[in-house]
């Protein structure tokens, strides 16, 4: 591979890096050693592709929609099927990957950030697995609307706790598992759900989730004959899109297109896409990335119809990826998503996620203006059987 | 020599330990930041640490995020907070102030231009919460340009590298963090400080400041033995929250001198 980021400090050109308290200092200079020496360890990826193999029930198929491709008369529409994951997301990936490496550092306790509460309900399952204490910290405004999710975290033992400050988002539910890391740091790890957050954590994410993109290299071939025009995946922190973007990275062929949270529409302001709007680069939770915020630098609200978009940064790699121009960046808005949720539900029989929605939206975009021998890879992230509440109330129906 | 330098220097020569209160601009209203930067002065302060307020304060505890609130509340920005330095300086042209937050605001501003108006404004140090010395150099270049002292956290799990580190870039004084865990929590280990400031000043020949979890005199005259100044944050900021408005400046002002007198037995 001809690509190679991040550099030895966690930069991805001028992204990224370790913008944290020196209180954290110590303990990601743990982690960096600790990711170093494991990730080439043969035991340690034996371990890792058993879990994925056997407990996830990896390799995720991929499937040729072609119900949904004869409607739109364009390009194959492929969906990498994520949602049929354990847990039913691709963030199992990286917390059987991360919790297999805490056991290693001997720490005990996880700690998690989740939005959607897939990140919550995955990291939940692994400490269940493994046998650690497991605390997820979510806003208390996606409790409410991931209601199922907090259930299932504290079905598989973890504690729940809601965080009520700022906008009780996503972005606020890190801040507080921040601060219980630095207090708690000898015992605990944190496992950060995309690939944000100080060096190493935006490359150890993304390594752990890669397993998508390598599958989907093999897979293409033997599906469709060829690899794929272009890849498509929604960027919320990004982990998906980074997972199967990163084989693609050196095939100049494939485009990559990640779909970002257009909210209420772009123009409205309330939506959560820094990239396609060329936000400020600013600093937040550890990394230098384009970022949501005002004039004076503060941090403002997002919307998206889907919590696990609804984040005001975005991976530095991203950032990266767009400066470079390797990747390409758009928005979807609510509505759309939504559109794009009821059509593969109705055509092929597959609720997806709202996340994964915003690419499959694109995809549905897109598709028609392009010939039927063009092939479009849709990362479907995640399964919808927990937006189930939000859609219904959208549809003013009451469950 | 900078003020900072100036203050240290004068506290060495009479034995005293300085007392370095902090409180959040634009807490609880703009309007008293000014004065209750010269309360403090009156009351007994050396160095004033002044946080500039942000949406997302990662470091801090409840206390001090809430104060950050009440601030963003009344949309105080740091154009603003360099302005209330100003205002000061009209008066008071001895106590130093450092400014502590976070980059992002710096980084919308832009470093350049942050570092010329902190030295118009007569603001003598900066303390970026998020910015260790890996990623300061940038930072550092625009402050030492414009003599403003680049201030650096240490902590208890800062190993040696670590600390000769920071040694190399830190300028005024050096503030050690001592507990883990965000502003505002748990409990003092003196033995752990007493053990750790030797460690430190082999490396730091800078004044060493000791910060967190100094909540009364008994605390601040036992932490103030064992260093060159005390920290006293989330204290200062309760006291601000626990006040009606028209007596905050009364309240703060009291709180301090009690705590003055404390440090000067050290």
């Amino acid at each position: 591979m001809t690509y190679n980021y991040p550099d030895s400090t966690g930069h991805f050109g001028p992204y990224g890096g370790i913008y944290v308290a020196e209180t954290l200092m110590g303990a990601l200079d743990e982690l960096n050693q600790a990711y170093e020496k494991y990730r080439h360890d043969p035991k340690f990826i034996a371990e890792l592709n058993y879990d994925l193999k056997h407990y996830v029930g990896r390799p995720s198929p991929i499937y040729h929609a072609k119900h949904l491709s004869e409607h739109l008369g364009g390009a194959q529409i492929y969906l990498k099927r994520e949602d049929l994951n354990h847990t039913g997301a691709h963030k199992v990936n990286n917390t059987v990957g991360q919790a297999l490496l805490a056991k290693r550092m001997g720490k005990k306790r996880v700690i998690a950030e989740t939005g959607a509460g897939q990140h919550g309900v995955a990291t939940a399952t692994v400490a269940a697995r493994y046998g650690m204490e497991c605390v997820v910290y979510m806003g208390a405004a996606d409790v409410q609307r991931q209601s199922p999710n907090v259930f299932r975290m504290k079905l598989l033992g973890a504690t729940v706790v809601p965080v009520e400050s700022g906008s009780r988002t996503l972005k606020d539910a890190l801040n507080e598992a921040m601060r219980d890391w630095v207090t708690n740091i000898e015992n605990t790890f944190y496992i950060i759900g995309t690939v944000a957050g100080p060096h190493p954590y935006p490359a150890m994410v993304r390594d752990f989730n890669s397993v998508v993109g390598k599958e989907a290299v093999v897979q293409m071939p033997e599906l469709a004959g060829r690899q794929p025009d272009a890849v498509i995946a929604c960027v919320g922190g990004g982990s998906n899109a980074m997972g199967v973007f990163y084989s693609y990275i050196d095939m100049p062929g494939v485009k990559l297109i990640g779909v970002e949270a257009g909210g209420h529409g772009i123009a409205s302001g309330q939506h959560a896409a820094p990239l396609t709007t060329n936000s400020p680069v600013g600093v937040l939770h550890g990394n230098k990335t384009y970022l949501m915020q005002d004039e004076n630098g503060q941090i403002i609200e997002t919307h998206s119809i889907s919590a696990g978009l609804d984040y005001p940064g975005v991976g530095p790699e991203h950032a990266w990826l767009k400066d470079s121009g390797r990747a390409e960046y758009v928005a979807i808005d609510d509505d759309e998503a939504l559109r794009a949720f009821h059509d593969l539900c109705h055509l092929e029989g597959i609720i997806p996620a709202l996340e994964s929605s915003h690419a499959l939206a694109h995809a549905i975009k897109i598709a028609p203006a392009m010939g039927r021998d063009k092939v479009l890879l849709v990362n479907l992230s995640g399964r919808g059987d927990k937006d189930i509440n939000t859609v219904a109330k959208l549809s003013g129906i009451t469950l | 020599m900078s003020r900072i330098q100036t203050t240290f220097d004068k506290l060495k020569l009479h034995k005293r330990k300085a007392l370095i209160p902090f409180f959040t601009a634009g807490d609880p209203d703009p309007k008293l930041t000014v004065p209750l930067l010269h309360a403090l002065v009156e009351a007994g302060a050396d160095v004033i640490e002044l946080g500039v307020p942000f949406s997302d304060p990662m470091a801090d505890g409840p206390t001090i995020q809430r104060s950050s609130e009440r601030a963003l509340k009344h949309h105080v920005s740091l154009h603003q907070v360099l302005d209330m330095v100003a205002e000061f300086r009209r008066s008071n042209t001895g106590t130093p102030i450092v400014l502590m937050g976070y980059g992002n605001p710096i980084q919308a501003m832009g470093w350049e231009t942050f570092a010329k108006r902190c030295a118009e404004a007569g603001v003598d140090g900066v303390l970026t919460v998020d910015f260790p010395p890996e990623e300061s150099h940038e930072a550092f270049a625009h402050l030492d340009k414009h003599g403003i002292d680049p201030i650096f956290l240490i902590a208890p799990t800062s190993n040696d590298a670590r600390v000769e580190r920071v040694a190399k870039m830190a300028r005024g004084y050096v503030y050690y963090v001592s507990l883990k865990g965000v502003t505002g929590a748990g409990h003092l280990d003196l033995a752990a400080i007493e053990k750790k400031i030797p460690q430190l000043r082999r490396h730091i020949k800078l004044p060493i400041g000791v910060g967190f979890g100094i909540r009364d005199a008994e605390t601040a005259l036992a932490v103030a033995k064992l260093c060159d100044g005390v920290v006293v944050g989330s204290r200062i900021v309760e006291e601000i929250e626990n006040s009606a408005e028209q007596d905050v400046v009364a309240n703060v002002s009291k709180l301090v001198r009690e705590l003055r007198l404390a440090v000067n037995r050290a």
